[in-house]
């Protein structure tokens, strides 16, 4: 564990010593834009811990940065000097990127590239369930980063081991997620130095899609396949980005071994090294445009999982029983599943026990009235799956009636008590479905937007 | 002098002679109890972090009780419509009455006693025996669920506890010889029974918790469970007589067990002796009530039906064989 | 013959351990309860409804008053909903305050649980103990936000008010002072006999029921489940520190005893990092809108309070007031399971088991 304790150390040092300089060389280069970010990265550089808030909405490449300030300063070991060397190198690449990247915002007066990174942001701050897929990540930006820094000083093999051993160090998930920062960011360099123009886009392109197109399945091993390959064909044809990612995906959907991941990384390590030596800069404009598109139309990590219900559900119940299915931004992206009416018990009673599914764990039910309809939300949570789903249905306002669900969760009883009471949705097959905190000679439900307040001597 | 008035022919002299010592030994047990139950406030205070009351009567509270009791005298009567009227106004001084008769033959000093009877234990355990019945018909009377459980558990309680305690001092009777306090206590003078009883001293002082109804074995009234148990209904003086009666009984056990166990008012060492009986007995008897206060601030609550296994299961298998040890004992060396 | 009797026994709403105005409705048999239903409802203040007239920095002191032992959480929580709708980052400084306050306020809520529970087990003097360490944590969060209780201190984008003078160096010291206060805590009670047989074993239940019943915090994971949303779906800064989700396999009462005590532990630890970290200048509160306005749309968020998982969801039409505003109280959803615990056991089983699910009356009555 130590190794890897130390790897990321190293990683962590890169990264702060490559803001540093890219702040300067931004100072001296771009002029508008940059500003505000020059005001906030020295300041991250000397002390990282506080790298997170100066500059919460703007610059996507700081947004990832702000996740590794967590960990407490390296103490140094034997592979702190190496480290030094490779952070120089990293840094001169890191400001290389950032000034390209600032050149080129400058010049389109937009900012797609940074859309990109700021998507993957959250999810690498998410929960142990993104790390996997972080680590993905990880490892395919790591190796780009390998190849970069092969091509500028031809000592591939020191930089190389390391940025393998970081993906396999699997242990802690902090770990992973420190890691992950440290890689994407220095990856980010590696690649935009590479690139030298505009190339920074595609490379961290390409890993967000493989990342949330990747995890159809959710197992790390395939995502790291898939950003693998997705990044070295991304590396290769940078114009068919998208497609690039297509493939990812669809190699993702196929590979589910482990070993596999190790294949693969490896594979990707050969191709990405042999990318950068091509100098498959082609990317430009039009590629980083299509970049900002195809990453708005699959924002979410969890849109895969959105993905995976909906076609578990659709093909056991048939291709009709949903109203409607989305991604929740504004709800930390939870997956929204809209049920019919008359679908509504059997898809609960599907999400409980179908296998795939398996949410065991009712967290919350609560009704709304919306004056033309009422709405039941509930909220699961899957304690073996590890991921939420949120199930919605539309009743009717004029007599709200819908299937009880304590048969499948006990833990619904009180609360489908609390929406009779308040709202008056009466829950057939509820075992004593009573006005649960007003007492039954309560007259009108509360929460009801007509309702008014019965008082008998008015 | 005492003797001489049971043995002096019965007349109106008489009876106010024995009433007139009546009333000074019921003052000085409620000042006891006065003062105890200010003690115990105090103790429990300053062992919970508090002060406990320092306002009424000076620094200490010392008036506290008093006040209290004053209050409880000028409280409403309150007798619940529903509740058995007679025996619901007879059960309190069926309760405390055996406690103020039990103090009759506790021998305080080598002088000051009332009725020096030959069977002064037996008639301790006897007659304390009676309390309970006015728990069980206050908590019946009461027609409440919670005094209806209390007095419940009242009743299961100082019957099966009764019963090591009894067989506990077995122990101190086959080495008397004797069931009468006065002899119990001079045969202590080579050593305390205490130290020649110490299983019988363990298991009695056990019993007598259980049967004072104190912390841990307080379930009658486990404020917690059945809110007050048996006396949640009474109000006023009706309920201060309850509360008396468990004082008095605090007095009169913790007086037990220094007669019985500790040598009573004798001096633990010869050369201690120029110090007065009373002297002794107080400090003693200061010392086991203190313990019982200790206690109450320390421990949790028994469960009911752990209580009655702990009696029948622990208790009496080893008060029995303590009384079999102590047979052998004096068999073989006495 | 003899013939028994079933009597019904009104637990409540007044009780001494039913920790507020809550009902049980007991049939029983001698002692042994056949049947349990619980009765609620007499603290609801309507908080739901009420916040349908009220700006979201209007609402915040109404969540103070749900979970009244943990206010700092409830606070959080709207804002926290609030934060995910409008995509509102929270400088450090605020995210590192808020850490403190809501550990601070856990285990000052953590030790009101431990007290009242050997309180209710019929021993008066750790009760007392814990209050006095309790106080100390009041004292600390009276001078952060000028309440005792009802904090009111946080707000959308940040908190309120700064910490004062000195006020770092007072948590710094009150962690190992509180270190040293659990040990005796654990010499004091955990392995008094008389405890250890009222709740060794007592109101057991197995980890499908916990999931299956919506059991949260303690209550589950004394299960075995190792879920902590503190740690499982991070929010604030709780991903920088380190700590442990302690769980026990038992699932009985003294195991939610023991997890309550380890989770002041745990908050200790986290409240030693994050004071060691505090960031020493900053922004407290972001730049936020004067009229705070959810975007159209709904959100559900969850974090974890003292007594398990609470949540908040809020539909907004994109005005200033929420459309609807619900709050999932773990109390409430704690509470559920109750009636299948109490079948079978005893009255002073059923304080036993009562007290260990902790609940907040205010909380559960929203």
């Amino acid at each position: 564990m130590s190794g890897e304790k130390d790897l990321e150390q190293l990683k962590k040092e890169a990264v702060a010593k490559a803001k540093a300089a890219a702040a300067a060389k931004r100072a001296a280069k771009a002029a508008g834009t940059a500003e505000p970010r020059q005001a906030a990265e020295p300041k991250q550089a000397t002390e990282p811990k506080q790298a997170a808030e100066p500059k919460q909405e703007a610059k996507p490449v700081e947004l990832v940065k702000a996740d590794e300030p967590v960990v407490p300063p390296a103490e140094a070991g034997a592979p702190v000097n190496d480290a030094d060397d490779l952070a120089k190198k990293k840094a001169a690449a890191v400001a290389k990127a950032k000034a390209a990247a600032a050149a080129k915002r400058k010049a389109m007066g937009e900012a797609p590239a940074e859309e990109t990174p700021a998507e993957t942001a959250p999810e690498a701050d998410g929960g142990a369930d993104d790390l996997a897929k972080k680590k993905a990540a990880a490892v395919a930006k790591a190796k780009a980063a390998a190849a970069a820094k092969r091509k500028a000083m031809g000592e591939a093999p020191a930089e190389e081991t390391p940025a393998e051993t970081a993906p396999e160090a699997g242990g802690g998930a902090d770990d992973l997620a420190k890691k992950k920062a440290a890689a994407v960011a220095k990856a980010k360099a590696a690649a935009a130095a590479k690139r030298k123009a505009l190339g920074e886009a595609p490379a961290e392109e390409t890993a967000s899609e493989a990342t949330s197109g990747g995890d159809a399945d959710d197992l790390a091993k395939k995502k790291a396949a898939a950003v693998a390959k997705a990044k070295a064909a991304a590396a290769a044809k940078a114009k068919a980005k998208a497609a690039g990612a297509g493939d990812a995906v669809a190699i993702a959907a196929g590979g589910d071994d482990e070993k596999e991941k190790a294949i693969a990384a490896a594979k990707a390590k050969a191709k990405a090294a042999a990318a950068a030596k091509a100098k498959a800069a082609a990317g430009g404009k039009a590629g980083s445009a299509a970049t900002a598109e195809a990453t708005d139309a699959k924002p979410s990590a969890n849109q895969p999982y959105l993905d995976k219900y909906v076609k578990v559900i659709e093909e056991n119940l048939g291709s009709d029983v949903l109203e409607d299915s989305y991604i929740n931004k504004l709800s930390k992206d939870v997956p929204t599943l809209v049920a019919k009416r008359d679908t509504y018990y059997k898809i609960a009673q599907f999400l409980k026990y179908n296998e795939l599914l398996g949410f065991d764990y009712l967290s919350e039910l609560h009704g709304t009235d919306y004056e033309t309809y009422m709405e039941v939300y509930v909220h699961f949570y899957s304690y073996k799956n590890r991921q939420s789903v949120a199930l919605k249905v539309k009743i009717d306002r004029g007599e709200p009636r819908l299937e009880s669900l304590v048969p499948l969760w006990a833990g619904a009883d009180w609360p489908e008590c609390e929406a009779y009471d308040l709202l008056g949705i009466k829950f057939t097959g509820h075992p004593d479905l009573r006005r649960i905190f007003l007492g039954e000679d309560w007259v009108g439900y509360p929460l009801r937007k007509d309702y008014q307040p019965y008082d008998v001597e008015v | 002098m005492i003797e001489e008035l049971l043995q002096s022919s019965p007349g109106w002299a008489n009876f106010g002679i024995f009433f007139l010592l009546g009333a000074v030994l019921l003052l000085i047990v409620l000042g006891f109890v006065t003062y105890g139950i200010l003690a115990e406030r105090k103790v429990l205070g300053y062992m919970q972090l508090r002060h406990g009351p320092n306002q009424v009567g000076g620094k200490w509270g010392l008036l506290q009780t008093v006040a209290d009791v004053l209050k409880l005298l000028l409280k409403e009567d309150i007798i619940p419509k529903a509740a058995d009227k007679p025996l619901f106004i007879i059960a309190p001084a069926i309760a405390f009455a055996p406690s103020f008769m039990v103090l009759a033959t506790m021998p305080f000093t080598d002088k000051f006693q009332f009725a020096d009877i030959g069977v002064g234990l037996l008639y301790y355990i006897a007659v304390s025996g009676l309390t309970v019945f006015g728990m069980v018909l206050g908590g019946w009377a009461s027609n409440n669920k919670y005094a209806l459980l209390g007095g419940m558990r009242a009743a299961a309680q100082m019957i099966s506890y009764e019963i090591p305690l009894v067989m506990s001092v077995l122990g101190v009777i086959l080495l008397t010889g004797s069931l009468n306090l006065n002899e119990i206590v001079t045969h202590q003078e080579h050593g305390w029974f205490i130290l020649l009883q110490p299983i019988g001293f363990i298991v009695f002082f056990i019993a007598s918790i259980a049967e004072l109804n104190r912390t841990p074995f307080d379930l009658p009234e486990s404020e917690n469970e059945l809110v007050a148990g048996y006396h949640v209904e009474y109000s006023g003086f009706r309920w201060a007589f309850f509360m008396l009666a468990e004082y008095v009984y605090l007095f009169a056990m913790s007086a037990l067990i220094t007669v019985v166990f500790l040598g009573g008012w004798l001096a633990p060492f010869g050369f201690l002796d120029f110090i007065p009986g009373a002297v002794w007995f107080a400090l003693k008897f200061s010392v086991v009530v203190f313990i019982y206060i200790w206690l109450r601030a320390t421990l949790p609550r028994f469960r009911a039906d752990r209580l009655m296994e702990f009696g029948w299961k622990v208790l009496l298998p080893i008060a029995l064989a303590n009384i079999f040890l102590t047979a052998l004992l004096k068999s073989l060396f006495f | 013959m003899i013939r028994t009797e079933e009597m019904i026994l009104n637990v409540g709403p007044q009780h001494p351990s039913t920790h507020g105005v809550f009902r049980l409705v007991v049939k029983i048999d001698g002692e042994i309860i056949t049947e349990a239903k619980p009765v609620i409802g007499y603290l609801h203040r309507g908080t739901e409804k009420l916040a349908e007239d009220l700006q979201y920095t209007q609402i915040i002191p109404y969540t103070d008053r749900m979970d009244y032992l943990s206010s700092m959480t409830n606070n959080y929580i709207l804002c926290h909903a609030v934060e995910t709708m409008m995509g509102i980052e929270v400088p450090e400084r605020a995210d590192f305050l808020r850490v403190i306050a809501m550990e601070l306020n856990r285990v000052a809520s953590h030790l009101v649980a431990w007290g009242t529970y050997i309180l209710d087990l019929g021993a008066t003097s750790p009760f007392i103990y814990a209050f006095r360490d309790r106080e100390m944590i009041i004292n600390m969060l009276n001078e952060l936000s000028g309440a005792r209780l009802t904090f009111n201190y946080m707000r959308v984008g940040g908190v309120k008010w700064d910490a004062p003078e000195g006020w770092i160096e007072k948590v710094r010291d009150f962690v190992p002072y509180m270190r040293g206060q659990l040990k005796g805590f654990h010499d004091l009670v955990s392995g008094n006999e008389i405890f250890l047989d009222r709740v060794k074993g007592i109101g057991r239940y197995t980890k499908e029921d916990a999931i299956n019943y919506s059991l949260s915090g303690p209550n589950l994971r004394c299960t075995g489940v190792k879920w902590d949303l503190r740690k499982d779906e991070p929010y604030s800064i709780y991903n920088r520190f380190e700590f442990d989700v302690p769980t026990s396999e038992e699932g009985d009462c003294l195991a939610r005893y023991h997890l309550r005590l380890a989770e002041i532990e745990q908050s200790l630890n986290i409240l030693e990092q994050a004071v060691a970290q505090f960031p020493g200048e900053g922004p407290i509160l972001a730049k936020v809108p004067k009229i705070i306005k959810a975007p159209k749309g709904e959100a559900f968020v969850r974090i974890e309070s003292p007594r398990g998982e609470i949540g908040c969801y809020i539909a907004s039409d994109g005005k200033k007031e929420p459309y609807r505003l619900k709050f999932r109280r773990p109390s409430f959803y704690n509470l559920q399971i109750l009636p299948k615990l109490l079948k079978g056991e005893n009255i002073a089983n059923m304080i036993a088991i009562l007290g260990a699910i902790d609940i907040v009356l205010g909380e559960v009555d929203g």
